[in-house]
This record gives C-alpha cells, sequence and structure tokens, in this order.
C-alpha cells in the first residue's frame, strides 16, 4: 500500500525528469537527467524488493547502479569531445 | 511498529526524490539542476535503503542495502563532478543571476549586486 504510494510517487518524478531530457536545452542537461532517472530506477528496485519479499532484485539495483555510473562518466565524455554545448 | 517506520521512510525517500526531479525541472542552468539532482536523490535513496533494511531485518538485505547506499554515495559525486567539468568545458550558460565565474578570475559583480563593503566606504559608526 505504502510502497504502491511510493512507486507512484517515483514514476512522476521520472515523468518529470524526462520532460528535462525532452526540453534540454543543452547536451549536459540531459545528460543529468538521464542521471537521475537512472537513479530513481534504483530506487523503484528498491521499493519493489521490499514490497514482494524478492532478494534478487537487490542484485539487480546493484548491477543497476553500477551500469549506470558507467553510463553517466561515457555520456560526460562525449559531451566533452563535441564543441557545440 | 517496524510497517509504520519503514512506510515512513519510503515516503519520504520517494517525496526527497520527486523533489529532486522538481529540481531537475525547474532550476535555470545546469549546475544548479545539477546539485538539486545529486543532493536530494542520494539522501532519497538512502531513506529507501533504510526502510528496505527496517521492514526486512535480515543480514543478507542489510548488507546490499548498504552496499547500494555506498556505492551511490560514492558515484554520485563522481558523476555529478564529471558532468560538471564537461560542461564547464564545452561553455554551458550560466544563469544570469550567477556572477562569480572561476573560469573568469576578474569578472565583475553586476552593480545592482554589489554589496555595500566591496566599497570599503561605508563606515561601521
Amino acid at each position: 500500500m505504502i510502497g504502491g504510494a511510493a512507486l507512484a510517487i517515483l514514476a512522476v518524478a521520472a515523468l518529470l525528469a524526462f520532460v528535462r531530457v525532452v526540453r534540454g536545452p543543452t547536451l549536459p542537461d540531459r545528460v543529468v537527467a538521464i542521471d537521475l532517472i537512472g537513479i530513481l530506477i534504483v530506487g523503484m528496485i528498491v521499493v519493489g524488493a521490499a514490497e514482494t519479499g524478492e532478494r534478487a532484485f537487490l542484485d539487480v539495483a546493484i548491477v543497476f547502479a553500477l551500469i549506470s555510473f558507467v553510463g553517466t562518466v561515457a555520456y560526460a565524455r562525449y559531451v566533452e569531445r563535441t564543441d557545440k554545448p | 511498529m517496524t510497517e509504520w517506520v519503514s512506510g515512513a521512510l519510503f515516503t519520504a525517500g520517494a517525496t526527497l526524490a520527486l523533489l529532486a526531479a522538481v529540481g531537475v525541472l525547474r532550476l535555470p542552468d545546469v549546475f544548479t539542476r545539477m546539485q538539486a539532482s545529486t543532493k536530494a536523490s542520494t539522501l532519497g535513496l538512502g531513506c529507501l535503503l533504510a526502510g528496505l533494511a527496517i521492514k526486512h531485518p535480515d543480514i543478507s538485505v542489510a548488507i546490499r542495502a548498504g552496499s547500494i547506499g555506498a556505492f551511490m554515495m560514492l558515484t554520485t559525486a563522481v558523476a555529478a563532478h564529471v558532468i560538471a567539468r564537461a560542461a564547464a568545458l564545452t561553455g554551458a550558460p550560466l544563469w544570469t543571476g550567477t556572477w562569480i565565474d572561476e573560469r573568469r578570475p576578474r569578472a565583475q559583480p553586476p552593480a545592482d549586486r554589489q554589496r555595500p563593503h566591496d566599497h570599503g566606504q561605508i563606515s561601521n559608526s
């Protein structure tokens, strides 16, 4: 019940961050918003693990956090190599 | 009791994450958006993990929750630094209210933002 409400709030937050991904206006703005969406997805997985009691979801959250971090660093490297912000 | 505490922590964590998203949507430039995103989302995720560890009092769950929290607190700072460096190097525009720019050390603040002690003319009598 509480978990469902928390999931709904996190989904709204992901939607707001996605609005920032669409609107921009610069590439680093989009990278920041995508990074935030990754953190929100980790939070959703944690809430899902708490609601279902399934421990495998926590391993999924660890792996997703790792890959999200590597992806953010790769995006930032890409931004540095482009001329236009 | 445990249910109540974990429910409150879940609600607080989700609300902090929503605040982070609102900050990313509404703040004026990329650097202010970045600080809203990293700080609030780290604290929000910490609250969610604490709620998980309280709801399932088990050593394997606690170790995983703690490792996720420690890992996020390490990597969020590094990722924010890398993005900020990329934004600064590509010349992302600052908000018009920002007048301290470390990339241009001799920049002067606009006239309406100078404080009295910047001139050294106002005495404390």
